[in-house]
């Protein structure tokens, strides 16, 4: 464990409420040292694992659910170490506190980067082998038997004839005093670890419509507010006439944000505030806006690949490189157009902000990073850390837009609270058109390469051009996510790939606009992973090699990368029947690639009827995640990041024009439905190793994949997306 | 002004312009959040209720037009048919992210309740219309085809 300091505020108060109500508990969690310690009382510790005086066991789960599986996770971390019975654990969304519930791969409290798992194998069950560490010496004291002698078994204490319920044994542990480091089970008892088919612990609440989300929060004297905001990116308000929104029942008020950004609409209801808000014009200032259309931004990323600023590959040289492909017997050249995405989540953006006594505000939110929206909520509003709360509720979808640095919509919320004069809790909420129209998305990015093929048909020289809006560029992460000039989301899976590419040089140009960018499901392996997948089919196809051997001759070394990457490759070969020709009128595509840790492999089969209509088919995917805590999580995380990467790489584009959004809703930017959904088959490896994230490495391969097919069945090499725009019809 | 209508069994009435749409009157003034806003558009089935047993799209009815129909939410959702699609979506974990999830529910026990052993083409002319951004569409095809067993069971 890493923790080191530990500070208390009143952000605890929801839980220590709910904890109190339960009377005498058992609390572990960390002390003011950052060390593990046990506690009676919730409001001694910062809690991760709490024991009820019925022996119900309560999880503190530091990350938000939008849907990944974290609350199913965490939850069976502490039940494998604790031996519970499942149903005698329930998750709770940690409060606000950015030290003791941080994500340990940043350092602040936050999820994303397919961490949630990975950070927090360790941390959960050490808090959990200390609770029960606890509870089996306070039984040992009670029976006078040795601890030796206690086992658990379902949730119950047993030692011989004599069972039981943790609950009797709370009030004796929590006097006492946990190891530093509490013996962990060996994996070969693991008993929840690994098993398939445990429930998930929020699909109750998910199938009777009682989950809650923060669009489904209320309190008393609550005001509706939505946002008309600038329709250029960069547009400040200057002015506005209200006068035909009087018209609206139920309709408050308008005011310009500080940030002239847009004008707040507030009424009494959701419905009044988005029928006023279509009442108001307004007048705006574009001098600093994005004012280009798509066809210009597309030209201007071109030619910014002819001048790279950066090089971004280890040891790479641009000359070298170049010469070396000139000189190559063989080239392969693509160019590469990728758009802008939203990430549309099911549930638009929105949040609930209301006053606390004594000046404060709690935020009700599906928050994402609750270490950058407390303290940006705290500066916006001159108060002290101690005077804001976040409850965090379930989110309904993130894809990464719910964590943005600049906390932009808790932001809007709290100037729109902040204009009504603190008094008055605001609900803020985006309309879908706004969701799509709202910017925030994965950049528009282009790529060309040149490969060089010798004699032989191996690589003689890789010489890759990106050009990119970088996303870290600006942000706290910059220290961490940015080297030499090099945004890491710029170049991630060309700049460290991990095929053996002998004289390799990435050259990154920055793109400049306006228009506001965002880590979107796999970030930057949004794009690199069709990038190099593509190119990598392109080469075999070149030196007449099979693109599975091919891949694999580029992955022959002893690196763990290349043991696992050649191992997800073969399985997903074999489980996909690779090796026998596809059946008439089918063809299939193959990619590979490493994201957040994990490595995925996954086999597109497609059919293209008689009018040369394309139907996705199957998607045969096999995964290496280290350890598989919730097999059937990560079988869905992928079955969902294939879904998701498809329906984008399909058919979906934010485009401009003039600077405007060119789309609005789900009619023009429409989502993969039900009928466009392939089979999905999941293989996992068995691995020991520490686990790795499975959140966002199912979406990329899922493209090149199609890609690949899409070449393999027609002989037509797509290289600009979406897939759709550019000559692929899908049935 | 007032408007009154049949909802989960009971007559209700709320103070709302007629041209309101249900799915705001559910929410926003009687406080039942299992009905979703995705879209507005009726073009993503988040906001499905049933109205005499029929899915319908609440962002796009207007609570004035009800007229007499019998509106029935996720949260009275009962019958054979409900809890099969219920147990069926438990067992096998369909939800992600669950925020469309009750409009899934309520669009396949509308086809079940018409249709109990519904075919694969039958799922996609009934559930094409109910958006999943987390992509759970294999286990809802599945969850319905499961949901058909229990029945029949």
């Amino acid at each position: 464990m890493t923790v080191h300091t530990m500070t208390v505020h009143t952000s605890r108060r929801g839980f220590i409420q709910g904890a109190a109500a339960l009377g005498a508990a058992l609390v572990v969690g960390l002390d003011t040292r950052g060390a593990l310690a046990a506690s009676a009382e919730a409001t001694a510790l910062n809690p991760f694992v709490t024991i009820g005086a019925d022996g119900g066991v309560t999880v503190m789960i530091k990350h938000f659910e939008m849907g990944q599986g974290a609350t199913t996770g965490l939850t069976t971390l502490v039940a494998e170490e604790l031996d519970a019975d499942w149903d005698q654990v329930t998750p709770a969304f940690a409060p606000s506190d950015n030290e003791t519930y941080k994500n340990l791969a940043f350092g602040g409290q936050g999820t994303g980067g397919s961490t949630a798992i990975a950070n927090s194998y360790m941390q959960y069950r050490q808090a959990a082998a200390a609770a029960r560490e606890l509870l089996v010496q306070a039984a040992a004291a009670e029976w006078g038997v040795e601890p030796s002698a206690i086992s658990i078994e379902n949730g119950e204490l047993v030692s011989g004839a004599t069972r039981g319920n943790f609950g009797q044994f709370i009030e004796a542990a929590a006097q006492l005093t946990p190891s530093e480091q509490p013996a962990l089970k060996s994996p070969d008892a693991f008993r929840y670890i690994g098993r398939d088919k445990l429930t998930r612990k929020d699909t109750a609440a998910k199938i009777d419509g009682s989950a809650t989300f923060a669009i489904d929060v209320k309190v008393p004297g609550m005001v509706y507010a939505v946002i008309l905001r600038a329709p250029r990116f960069g547009g400040q308000v200057t002015g506005f006439d209200a006068s035909d929104a009087m018209e609206v029942t139920g309709f408050l008020d308008a005011k310009a944000l500080p940030n002239k950004a847009g004008v707040a609409v507030y009424a009494k209801s959701t419905w009044a505030a988005l029928q006023a808000r279509e009442a108001i014009t307004a007048e705006w200032d574009f001098s600093a806006a994005e004012n280009r259309g798509t066809e210009e931004l597309v030209t201007y990323h071109r030619e910014l690949l002819d001048a790279p600023t950066y090089q971004a590959h280890k040891g790479g040289d641009f000359d070298a490189v170049a010469q070396a492909v000139d000189a190559a017997a063989t080239k392969v050249e693509a160019e590469f157009l990728f758009p802008m995405l939203a990430h549309a989540p099911m549930e638009p953006l929105n949040c609930v902000i209301e006053p606390t006594e004594g000046g404060g505000v709690r935020l009700h939110d599906g928050c994402q990073f609750p270490g950058i929206t407390h303290p940006a909520l705290a500066q916006m509003l001159g108060l002290e850390m101690s005077q804001v709360e976040i409850n965090t509720v379930y989110a309904g979808g993130s894809f990464g837009r719910r964590a943005t640095v600049t906390a932009d919509y808790q932001a809007e919320a709290a100037m729109a609270f902040d204009l009504l004069g603190r008094e008055t809790p605001v609900k803020l909420v985006w309309s879908r058109e706004d969701d799509i129209r709202g910017g925030y998305y994965r950049p528009m990015a282009a790529h060309r390469a040149r490969i060089g093929l010798d004699a032989e048909g191996a690589v003689a020289g890789w010489d890759h051009h990106i050009a990119v809006k970088p996303i870290i560029k600006g942000t706290p992460f910059e220290a961490a996510l940015v080297h030499d000039g090099v945004d890491h989301t710029s170049i991630e899976g060309v700049g460290d790939s991990p095929y053996t590419i002998p004289n390799m040089s990435v050259g990154l140009t920055d793109a400049d606009t306006p228009v506001p960018v965002l880590w979107w499901r796999a970030v930057g392996h949004t794009h690199t992973a069709f990038v190099m997948e593509s190119l990598m089919d392109m080469a075999a196809h070149a030196a007449g090699a099979d693109p599975v051997d091919w891949r694999l001759r580029h992955l022959s070394g002893d690196s763990g990368d290349h043991k696992r990457l050649t191992g997800v490759l073969k399985l997903a070969a074999t489980k996909s029947g690779w090796a026998e020709p596809a059946s008439e009128g089918r063809a299939r595509g193959v990619a590979v690639h490493k994201s957040f840790g994990s490595y995925v492999a996954q086999v597109a089969e497609i059919s293209v009827d008689a009018d040369g209509l394309v139907k996705v088919e199957k998607v045969t995917c096999a995964v290496d995640c280290g350890v598989v805590v919730n097999p059937d999580v990560v079988r869905a995380q992928m079955e969902g990041g294939i879904g998701y990467g498809l329906g984008h790489f399909m058919r979906n584009q934010i485009t401009l024009t003039e600077g405007e959004v060119d789309q609005s809703n789900f009619p023009d930017y429409e989502p993969l439905r039900l009928t466009d959904m392939p089979e999905i088959e999941v293989h996992m490896v068995a691995s020991g190793t520490a686990p790795t994230g499975v959140g966002e490495p199912g979406a990329p391969p899922v493209g090149p994949a199609l890609a690949n097919a899409i070449f393999a069945a027609t002989g037509e090499r797509v290289t600009s997306l979406p897939l759709a725009e550019h000559g692929v019809s899908f049935a | 002004m007032t408007v009154s209508f049949r909802l989960n069994g009971e007559t209700v009435s709320v103070e709302t312009p007629p041209d309101t749409p249900l799915l705001w009157v559910l929410r926003d003034e009687l406080d039942l959040t299992g009905t979703k806003f995705g879209c507005g558009v009726a073009s993503c089935g988040a906001c499905t209720v049933h109205v005499n047993g029929e899915p319908v799209r609440s962002c796009v009815t207007a609570v004035g037009d009800l007229d007499g129909g019998e509106v029935t939410t996720i949260e009275a959702a009962d019958g054979a048919a409900a809890k099969a699609v219920q147990a069926a979506w438990r067992e096998l974990d369909v939800v992600q992210c669950g925020y469309c999830q009750s409009g899934q529910i309520m669009s396949a026990i509308g086809l079940l309740s018409e249709n109990a052993k519904p075919s694969d083409e039958d799922i996609d002319g009934a559930m094409a219309g109910n958006v999943c951004r987390c992509a759970t569409y294999v286990r809802i095809r599945a969850a319905i085809h499961r949901a058909a067993e229990i029945m029949e069971a």
